[in-house]
């Protein structure tokens, strides 16, 4: 078990004119009382606000109390109002890419989060608001249940989890946690926000009622209402499955046939493989109806990328591979997104991937709601993300806010994947909607089967 | 009677008609895709020269003595000053990171450059390039604006909501203002009683009170079969002496008319696509309001509050400045 504590990084390569003179600010996990606010005397409170950091942190649903109120200082940064996050992960297996050439990522969302943690102190600095962050990331066979029981034990109330389903449920479910917050980062599950919603969770991830809606409309307006699905048949792609065929009926799409690719997966990349792939991808379409697009739903990311440029008849590729609907895309760059682009690489040494976005918006969402309502509380935290008053700015051009009837965080999504420009964002034009038209895209309120309990 | 009066008649149009020509003026253009300014004859709107400039040019303004152009070169890192009889670069700013806005004193003496990566305003001599402070501000600063007095600048952190107020004595931040999501662009009213601030993705303008730093009205735009989450407020210029103020609306393709005081907006006026940031004529008689998607820039005639021309520029056209006067080439 691996429970790591982390604050705000400093970069290599861009650290602050200012840190560099006060070496005590550099690895602390904490800053509190950068007192610049309204004294304007920012290096000596920081210095000492470094030194009161290993204070122990008060439990989140007290108020900060004095550590060591000694130093005028270190009392005007205990002032702060603290919000304590705890990222709760678990080291799943996950699929390599398909190509070696790819960088195998292993640190997904808990760089987010850190980059958030940064920001938020730096805004919370300028309106007496601190925010911490505690790294909790279990091996694959670690018990994360009882790693979310200590947590909770230890007064923690604001969590990202980058956890799969049932691990959410179990850690949501927990007695102790009725009054905590869980943002889910990770999981596109609909059962999530459908029949297994749970009041106690946000999800800031989109799921895949939204990502299969988000794609549909784009070829729905393209008129590629045909549409061809070649999948495998893990639970993920039986749930993508699913909403693709809901998408159809939806929009006026059609599935025109559901064909599950068996064979087994090849070596990742084969040295000799390419004539293989070649015929065998070939092969997988010749027999299909006729069709517009090729729907390839494979989570495992085994052969979905294999499709592009092998069908039999020239026709584009979406889904988990080809175009995809997704938080984040590598290419995208509208509304201020450079600004994520480029900060991720200095923290991580590499590109944001759609969780570190999705971990940075969770913590982002529970960061506003903590600095624009002034309150700290859970409770009180939670009516501010469910009220109107909550308009999230994250790089998508319109205020995100959630979806009262099952938490999901209403958002614009990027269609992009493998192209160096993004291709589009849905919803899109003509798809109407009486008050969000964001809600076009996944389970609308009539629509919903989440009954959250107390 | 009426031969005279027509003559009379025809004579006025003629000396405005001249008049307008002494008035000559040169508009400025930044086209962020380009890398490149657009310099426009104020009277032909033909364009006299298309200035490279390091990459990513945003924000453009003119030296208060009209003598200089700064432009901010985000991804160049660097603040190209032109020339503005020659029309060349003459000198660099060394920056820092990633500048996106400044602003220049009354005095044309010190410049204040919001390093958009860094959350930094960069305060630094205007002749010798020297930075006199380095002022630690919330995420993605942009708007920048000193005070009539000069007494503070605004900085604007978008990501942060905030608009930060910097004592320009001290060079220390006095007051921190939570705004709506994404504030983009600050505005002093001439007498420096009012502070208005922009938030794009909240889709409001709030004025501040220096005297408090609290704000004191919030103003939101309305367009009936437009989405309001396409009212984007980003540039705001004051016209009409103050009485007025004009706000491309960016997305909804269209600039707002706000009646400075009842704070009510009294007109939309349709433009071309994406509107961020315009400038005012010499003479005031006339907005330019750069369109970010359609690459033109729309001229706007203040006093009857309609758009009267569209104007090619370059690729994703973004700041406009206006000098009077003409270059000499």
């Amino acid at each position: 078990m691996r429970i790591l504590r982390a604050g705000p990084e400093t970069p290599k390569g861009s650290m602050h004119p200012l840190c560099s003179k006060f070496p005590a600010l550099i690895g602390t996990y904490l800053i509190i009382g950068l007192a610049f606010g309204a004294a304007g005397a920012m290096p000596a409170a920081a210095e000492e606000a470094a030194d009161t950091s290993s204070a122990q942190a008060p439990a989140a649903d007290a108020p900060a109390k004095p550590a060591a109120a000694s130093k005028p200082a270190a009392a005007a940064a205990d002032d702060k109002k603290l919000m304590r996050v705890y990222y709760l992960g678990k080291e799943y297996d996950e699929p390599l890419p398909l190509s070696y050439a790819e960088e195998v990522v292993t640190d997904k969302g808990i760089q987010g989060a850190r980059l958030m943690l940064k920001e938020a102190n730096q805004a919370g600095n300028f309106v007496g608001h601190a925010f911490e962050l505690d790294e909790g990331i279990v091996p694959d066979d670690g018990d994360v249940v009882a790693r979310a029981k200590e947590a909770l034990a230890s007064g923690h109330r604001f969590f990202l989890t980058d956890l799969e389903p049932d691990d959410l449920l179990a850690v949501a479910d927990l007695p102790e946690a009725g009054d905590a917050i869980f943002m889910n980062i990770r999981s596109s599950a609909t059962r999530l926000r459908q029949e297994d919603c749970r009041q106690n969770v946000f999800h800031v991830i989109p799921d895949y009622a939204m990502r299969a809606d988000a794609l549909a409309q784009y070829l729905i307006w393209k008129k590629w209402p045909k549409w061809y699905v070649i999948r495998r048949d893990t639970p993920e792609d039986q749930d993508y499955l699913a909403m693709v065929k809901r998408s159809a009926a939806r929009f006026g799409g059609k599935v025109v046939e559901d064909h599950l690719y068996d064979l087994p997966p090849g070596a990742r990349n084969i040295d000799s493989g390419h004539q293989q792939i070649q015929q065998q991808m070939a092969q997988e379409t010749e027999r299909a109806p006729e069709h517009d697009v090729v729907w390839a739903i494979n989570s495992d990311d085994d052969f979905g990328d294999y499709l592009m440029y092998r069908t039999t008849l020239p026709r584009p590729v979406v889904g988990t591979q080809g175009l995809q609907a997704t938080a984040w895309d590598k290419s995208y760059t509208e509304s201020g997104a450079m600004h994520f682009q480029n900060a991720i690489p200095r923290l991580a040494d590499r590109k944001p991937v759609e969780r570190d976005y999705t971990a940075w918006l969770g913590f982002r969402s529970l960061s506003e709601a903590a600095m624009k309502s002034g309150k700290v509380q859970p409770k009180d935290v939670k009516k501010y993300l469910l009220s109107e008053d909550f308009k999230l700015e994250a790089f998508k051009g319109q205020a995100l806010s959630f979806r009262p009837w099952d938490h999901q965080m209403r958002q614009p999504v990027i269609l992009g994947g493998g192209t160096r420009v993004p291709v589009s964002t849905s919803p899109q034009e003509g798809f109407l909607h009486p008050t969000n038209l964001t809600d076009t895209l996944g389970f609308d309120g009539p629509e919903s089967k989440c009954k959250f309990k107390k | 009677m009426k031969r005279s009066s027509l003559a009379t008649a025809c004579a006025t149009a003629l000396l405005l008609g001249s008049a307008s020509v002494a008035h000559a003026e040169t508009i400025f253009v930044s086209n962020e895709k380009d890398n490149t300014i657009t310099v426009i004859d104020g009277d032909t709107l033909e364009t006299i020269k298309t200035v490279k400039t390091a990459r990513r040019p945003r924000g453009i303004i003119l030296s208060p003595d009209y003598k200089e152009l700064f432009v901010a070169a985000g991804d160049g890192d660097i603040i190209d000053v032109i020339d503005t009889k020659t029309l060349e670069i003459t000198r660099q700013l060394e920056s820092g990171p990633d500048p996106e806005l400044m602003d220049v004193d009354p005095d044309g003496k010190i410049i204040y450059i919001a390093n958009e990566d860094d959350s930094l305003v960069t305060i630094m001599e205007v002749d010798s390039g020297k930075v006199l402070a380095e002022v630690p501000v919330g995420v993605e600063p942009e708007g920048m604006a000193v005070s009539p007095d000069n007494k503070y600048t605004a900085a604007t952190s978008e990501s942060t909501s905030m608009a930060h107020i910097i004592d320009n004595a001290t060079h220390t931040l006095i007051a921190n203002v939570l705004v709506d999501s994404r504030p983009r662009e600050a505005k002093w009213t001439k007498d420096g009683k009012e502070l208005w601030v922009s938030s794009e993705v909240g889709g409001t303008i709030s004025v501040i009170d220096p005297a408090t730093w609290e704000i004191t009205k919030k103003i939101g735009f309305e367009v009936p079969g437009v989405r309001p989450e396409q009212l984007q407020p980003v540039g705001m210029d004051f016209v009409r002496d103050g009485k007025m103020m004009l706000v491309p609306l960016g997305p909804s393709n269209r600039v707002a008319v706000i009646d400075t005081a009842t704070k009510e907006v009294v007109d939309y006026i349709l433009v071309g696509q994406r509107p961020w940031h315009g400038e005012l004529s010499a003479d005031g008689k006339k907005y330019y309001v750069a369109n970010g998607l359609t690459n033109d820039m729309t001229v706007i005639d203040v006093d009857r509050l309609k758009a009267i021309k569209s104007v090619p520029v370059g690729r994703l056209p973004w700041g406009v400045a206006v000098m009077p006067g003409k270059p000499d080439v």
